[in-house]
């Protein structure tokens, strides 16, 4: 049995790959740059493809032969070119599932976001809402949701498609969320929003990889295809207290300083208008996104993902934050 | 359905249809009717939409509305018989008027007084071709009408509703203000007709305040001062006396109300300025077999205010539909007997206590007449009092006669507003022994606690000092009020006191009525009112006298026992259970007054074995112990049993009790106001347990007492106790208990009364207590929390107590509450701690305090709060206010500000 993962040079594409891997799975990857996984021992093999999701042909060549695709491959930031986002998420995504299903593919997982239900507001216990790209908030989560969209509108039989969205995933070398938070904080950069109490739901790279892995395994089971599930380690925290133990961690001071929400909120809507037509590629430090991601509640009913998956975290958040200290203190 | 608009000028108009797109009001189901004579129906008919369901309708219910509304009022109800009846439950067809010259009825320009409006209903009815059995429900002069219809049709007649109305205005009585304002000179045509003023004011008596669009619909047939003439008439029709023209119909139509031996139902609404209390006990009077709820808080609009149309169809199909306790004879015609077996009602079944067993409560007190031993002893600022059981008797026997003369009666009440002592025990044994309801709540509600309650039972009588009949006064309380003292003519009369004590004491002796029968009922205890508004629970004489018995037998009390109490129901009982008994001085309504020297004073002069203490009055005891003279602590060392009623107290506090009595073997009695003894733990028996390390969470409270039984009903993944009574150990739920000293049930609140007898076992009475908990392999009971206070998790439910005891362990840590946030079955755990040193403000915890909050419980928490102060009832400040609380962690934990709880 042969699995293609795209996106394989990310931190959770690299885990994914590696976890199928471990299962005794042969993985091929796709992506623009080397995995890094390529030859390593142990479990199944992994052989990299290079190519992007938006071409055609490395995208044929990538399916050829293989029994189930997991797809990560996509443009993730807070701002850029919007014709960019749509060609890798939204078109990407349907090329690839086009392809798949013509090469006799019978699995397909597409990697999503929670981002991709939900317009800013508070989420308690919240399941997994069908995507809504009018709803989602910021070019990543629009165009994540129309994608989820096509990719289970594939979803028939012999072409088992399920979506996983994990949210907030972190661990040791991840350079999204831990790197920022850590290197904020170092420069005293990293405010709370409000109060920091807003409860927020978030996953150790390991459980999400085994969650996608498991998503691969139950694809075609009746409680499974077709439908979108929300992956969290079911630990919610207390913002302050997730960012805190983070940096921690890194060995860093948490933040000690904080901006109204509100405030933040009108910040980040002023800084992501003006990032918009600023010419360069850097990512702005606050968007009207990530301030209501860090100061509104995220949490999600884990029931149905658990029981449809088969699954359930094997990491802790304590057992995590250990482990990213470990890595930290090994630099 | 289309519909023209009422004309606007024109005095005489037929009748029409309302508009579409009036809130929650489905125009499907509006129908016109003329009748000979001209009138013009528009009515609502649900009998075409149960025919398209194909079901056949049991009943139909007659619903009238009152002033100035119209059918719109019931369309909640209409709403629901047709779910239930697409449900497939039993199918009531409903037909709901507007009376003429109201809502979209036509309007004849005359004015309808109420012989008229009876004789309209019934030549509606009768053209309409109405066929039994139908069920009556109205509201404010609806209900009038609706019951001069129901007495008049006893051939179709199969029950009553009423919401908020009257069918009698005492002569003596004024009526309520807002009508005479109504009413006055000017205001008739002003404030009823020319404006909308009277309907402005009746829809302002909701309560939350309706939504814009429901008012919108209540004024809809109501734009003009034409359309609204028939609201002044029926200002105008309130007979305010004899010499009005409806007043000879509504006193023959309140003495055949009085006749009527249907199933009948009372929702009530106390918030309302028209329709208060007074009117409810008058009805209650005249339909004594009524099933009767009071929705605290709810006015005037009950129907918009509470449940109302689920009520009406629980009861329906519980008393009036096929398979209800009338049985399904009871809907082939009239003269059905509602079951008076329920708590409104509550002189009546099954008393645990056979009569064969059955001793009156006063027995001792006969038995002694000649005896000048010590009864009671009263301990005052002034001295000590010692009244024989010679004394004692004469007393009760003279104050007895004394009620009787002045005109209370076997079921009147009469509410105690009176401190512990023995004029309290006095008058309390001369109204059992008449047969008269003690109303007994707790000072401690505070004047605005201990007002709703007294307007809730109503009572006849108030005997009270002088503070509590100022209150009383002041406020309105309902009753003839006795002064304890006699008081100076010019200060009675500004109390309107009718009597004192002593001039019933000085009256002629005269031979007593016959004494009243085991099932009578005999008092009305308030709940403490620490977990929602004080609810009045109603006990037998078999039932107060098993009270009796339980704890006479339980504690081995004799003629030769004397008692200490300063617990208020057991104060009380000292008389019946034939000991010695005596009150410390004490402020009743703050237990924590009592002190360790007032104990002994007490335990001195009764020379008492027995001391009855309250959780908070132990505390203060324990803490006032250093001021007791040695020849006390000598005094102390007589006390062979203690114990501790009320809410469960720590081992800690029993064994720094036992320190101050050391004599004495320590008791924690588990009850409640509605079974005072359920179970009992032993100081030895708590520390047994604890050494066993069971494992087991909660408090101990111990095995139950001779004659109770327990189960427990499992929790459901939403926290709801649904599981079948059971014995099961180790099962967490909600506790069951039956008892022959168990209440007869609550007073005025029919639906209450449902919920706590709501699936229990078939054999004995039972009482669901709202308390959740376990059985442990030894039959052992351990309370876990309250019912409401339960977290549903994604793992099933889960008690706080357990997790908050373990957290209670962490030395940096006062005081811990658990409480769930989010979805019911997805809750999350959180703890609020008070920490020592206190925090400042709230803030999340530390993460070192965090840390071992966490690690303290195998619960998992999502977030550890420290705060200064946990909120607490004000009715105990000790019980946390883990609602409150739980709300306020939501808030917080969705980004809320981040303030002191």
């Amino acid at each position: 049995m042969t699995v293609l993962v795209t996106g394989a040079s990310g931190l959770l594409g690299r885990a994914v790959a590696a976890e199928i891997a471990d299962r005794g799975v042969r993985v091929r990857t796709l992506q623009r740059r080397p995995s890094g996984l390529a030859g390593r021992g142990g479990g199944g093999s992994v052989a990299d493809v290079a190519g992007s999701v938006t071409d055609a042909a490395a995208v044929a060549r990538a399916v050829e032969g293989v029994d189930a695709v997991v797809h990560l491959a996509a443009k993730v930031s807070l701002a850029g070119d919007p014709d960019e986002f749509t060609a890798v998420n939204v078109e990407g995504t349907r090329l690839l599932l086009d392809a798949a299903e013509r090469a006799g593919v019978a699995r397909f997982v597409q990697i999503s976001s929670p981002s991709v239900a939900h317009a800013g507001s508070s989420l308690v216990g919240a399941g997994a809402e069908p995507a809504d790209p009018a709803r989602a908030r910021g070019l990543y989560a629009r165009t994540k949701a129309e994608g989820e969209l096509i990719a289970l509108a594939h979803d028939r039989p012999g072409f088992a498609v399920v979506a996983v969205r994990p949210h907030l995933v972190w661990g040791p070398g991840d350079t999204q969320l831990v790197e920022r938070i850590v290197d904020r904080a170092r420069h005293g950069r990293l405010p709370l929003l409000g109060d920091g109490t807003a409860l927020i739901d978030s996953t150790y790279i390991d459980n999400a990889a085994t969650a996608i892995a498991s998503a691969l395994e139950r694809a075609a089971h009746p409680d499974a295809h077709g439908r979108p599930f929300v992956v969290t380690n079911g630990e919610p925290r207390p913002v302050a207290e997730l960012l805190a133990g983070i940096c921690l961690a890194a060995g860093v001071r948490p933040p000690r300083w904080s901006v109204p929400a509100g405030l933040a909120r009108a910040a980040g809507g002023a800084v992501e208008r003006w990032w918009a037509v600023r010419p360069g590629t850097d990512e702005p430090p606050m968007t009207r996104f990530l301030a209501e991601q860090l100061s509104t509640a995220h949490w999600f009913d884990q029931r149905a993902t658990r029981h449809a998956l088969a699954w359930a975290p094997s990491v802790s958040l304590d057992e995590g934050l250990r482990r990213l200290a470990a890595h930290y203190a090994a630099r | 359905m289309t519909a023209s608009p009422p004309p606007a000028r024109s005095a005489v108009s037929p009748a029409a249809l309302p508009p579409a797109g009036l809130d929650g009001f489905d125009t499907a189901h509006s129908r016109l009717l003329t009748v000979p004579g001209g009138d013009s129906w528009h009515y609502v008919d649900t009998a075409d939409a149960l025919a398209a369901l194909g079901a056949e309708p049991v009943g139909t219910v007659l619903a009238v509305h009152g002033n100035p509304t119209w059918s719109y009022l019931w369309r909640h109800v209409v709403a629901r018989t047709l779910e239930d009846a697409r449900a497939g439950g039993p199918a009531w067809r409903v037909v709901a008027v507007d009376q003429l010259e109201m809502g979209y009825s036509s309007r004849s320009g005359r004015s309808r007084i109420l012989p008229q409006r009876i004789d309209d209903l019934s030549a509606f009815t009768e053209a309409l071709g109405l066929t039994g059995p139908v069920v009556t429900l109205g509201h404010d002069w609806g209900g009038v009408v609706s019951l001069g219809w129901a007495t008049t049709h006893p051939e179709l007649l199969a029950g009553v509703m009423l919401l908020n109305t009257a069918v009698h205005q005492p002569a003596d009585v004024p009526i309520p203000a807002p009508l005479r304002l109504a009413r006055a000179r000017g205001m008739l045509g002003a404030g009823s007709v020319q404006t909308t003023g009277f309907l402005d004011v009746t829809l302002s008596l909701a309560a939350p305040p309706l939504p814009p669009e429901v008012r919108a619909g209540y004024r809809a047939p109501y734009p003009t001062a034409s359309r609204r003439r028939g609201i002044g008439a029926f200002v105008a029709d309130i007979p305010v006396d004899a010499s009005h023209p409806s007043h000879a119909r509504l006193t023959r139509l309140a003495a055949d109300v009085a006749a009527l031996e249907v199933p009948a139902l009372m929702l009530w609404g106390p918030r309302d300025p028209v329709f208060g209390d007074r009117y409810l006990d008058d009805l209650v009077g005249r339909l004594p077999h009524a099933q009767v709820h009071r929705f605290e808080g709810a006015g005037h609009l009950v129907a918009e205010d509470a449940p109302v149309a689920e009520s009406v169809l629980t009861w329906l199909d519980e008393y009036v539909g096929p398979g209800g306790r009338a049985g399904a004879g009871g809907l082939a015609g009239a003269g059905i007997v509602g079951d008076a077996g329920t708590a409104t009602a509550p002189s009546c079944d099954g008393d645990g206590a056979g009569r064969a067993s059955f001793t009156p409560l006063w027995a001792h007190l006969e038995e002694r007449r000649d005896d000048d031993t010590d009864a009671v002893v009263e301990l005052r600022g002034d001295g000590v009092r010692h009244v024989s059981w010679r004394t004692l008797n004469d007393r009760v026997t003279r104050l007895a006669a004394g009620l009787h003369r002045l005109g209370v009666r076997k079921g009147d009440r009469v509410s105690l507003l009176t401190t512990p002592g023995a004029t309290l025990t006095a008058v309390v044994y001369a109204c059992l022994r008449l047969g008269a309801v003690v109303v007994v709540a707790d000072a401690g509600l505070g004047v605005q606690g201990l007002g709703r309650a007294l307007r809730g039972a109503y009572p006849d009588f108030v005997i009270g000092e002088t503070r509590g009949l100022a209150a009383a006064r002041a406020l309105g309380w309902p009753g003839i009020r006795i002064s304890t003292a006699r008081l100076p003519r010019a200060s009675a009369r500004a109390l309107g006191v009718t009597v004192s004590l002593r001039e019933l004491y000085d009256g002629p002796s005269l031979d007593l009525p016959a004494a009243p029968e085991p099932g009578d009922p005999a008092a009305i205890l308030f709940t403490s009112g620490s977990t929602g508004p004080a609810k009045g629970v109603v006990y037998t004489h078999a039932q107060l006298s098993a009270v009796r018995d339980a704890l006479g037998e339980h504690f081995a009390v004799t003629p030769d026992s004397g008692l200490v109490t300063g617990f208020a129901p057991f104060a009380l009982l000292g008389p019946a259970l034939g000991a010695r008994s005596s009150t410390p001085e004490m402020d009743v309504s703050a237990p924590r007054t009592l002190t360790a020297r007032a104990v002994a004073a007490a335990v001195s002069a009764a020379a008492a074995d027995i001391v009855f203490l309250s959780p908070a009055a132990i505390l203060n005891v324990v803490a006032t112990a250093g001021e007791l003279e040695p020849a006390e602590r000598v005094v102390l060392g007589g006390v062979r049993t203690v114990l501790s009623t009320g809410a469960p107290v720590s081992e800690r506090m029993l064994s720094e009790l036992v320190a101050v009595l050391p004599n004495a073997q320590a008791h924690a009695l588990y009850g409640m106001t509605e079974c005072l003894l359920v179970s009992d733990i032993t100081l030895d028996d708590v520390r047994a347990v604890r050494a066993s390390g069971s494992g087991d969470e909660g408090v101990c409270v111990g095995h139950p007492i001779a004659g109770v039984e327990v189960r427990i009903s499992a929790l459901d993944e939403l926290g709801r106790a649904t599981g079948s009574p059971s014995r099961a150990v180790g099962m967490l739920g909600e506790v069951l208990i039956s008892a022959p000293h168990l209440k007869s049930g609550y007073d005025r609140l029919w639906l209450t009364d449902r919920e706590a007898v709501r699936d229990t076992p078939e054999n004995g009475r039972w009482h669901r207590t709202g308390d959740v908990g376990h059985l442990d392999a030894d039959g052992r009971l351990w309370i876990e929390g309250r019912l409401p206070h339960v977290i549903a998790t994604s793992d099933g439910p889960v008690a706080p107590v357990g997790a908050e005891q373990a957290i209670e362990t962490v030395e940096a840590v006062r005081r811990a509450a658990v409480v769930g946030v989010g979805p019911q079955g997805l809750r999350q755990f959180v703890a609020v701690v008070e920490a020592s040193p206190r925090a400042r403000r709230a803030a999340l915890a530390a993460p070192e305090l965090a840390r071992r909050v966490r690690e303290s419980t195998g619960h998992p928490l999502v977030a550890v709060f420290s705060v200064a102060q946990l909120p607490t009832d004000i009715r105990h400040n000790s019980k946390i206010d883990r609602a409150g609380l739980s709300l306020w962690a939501e808030g917080v934990l969705e980004g809320r500000r981040l303030s002191a709880p």
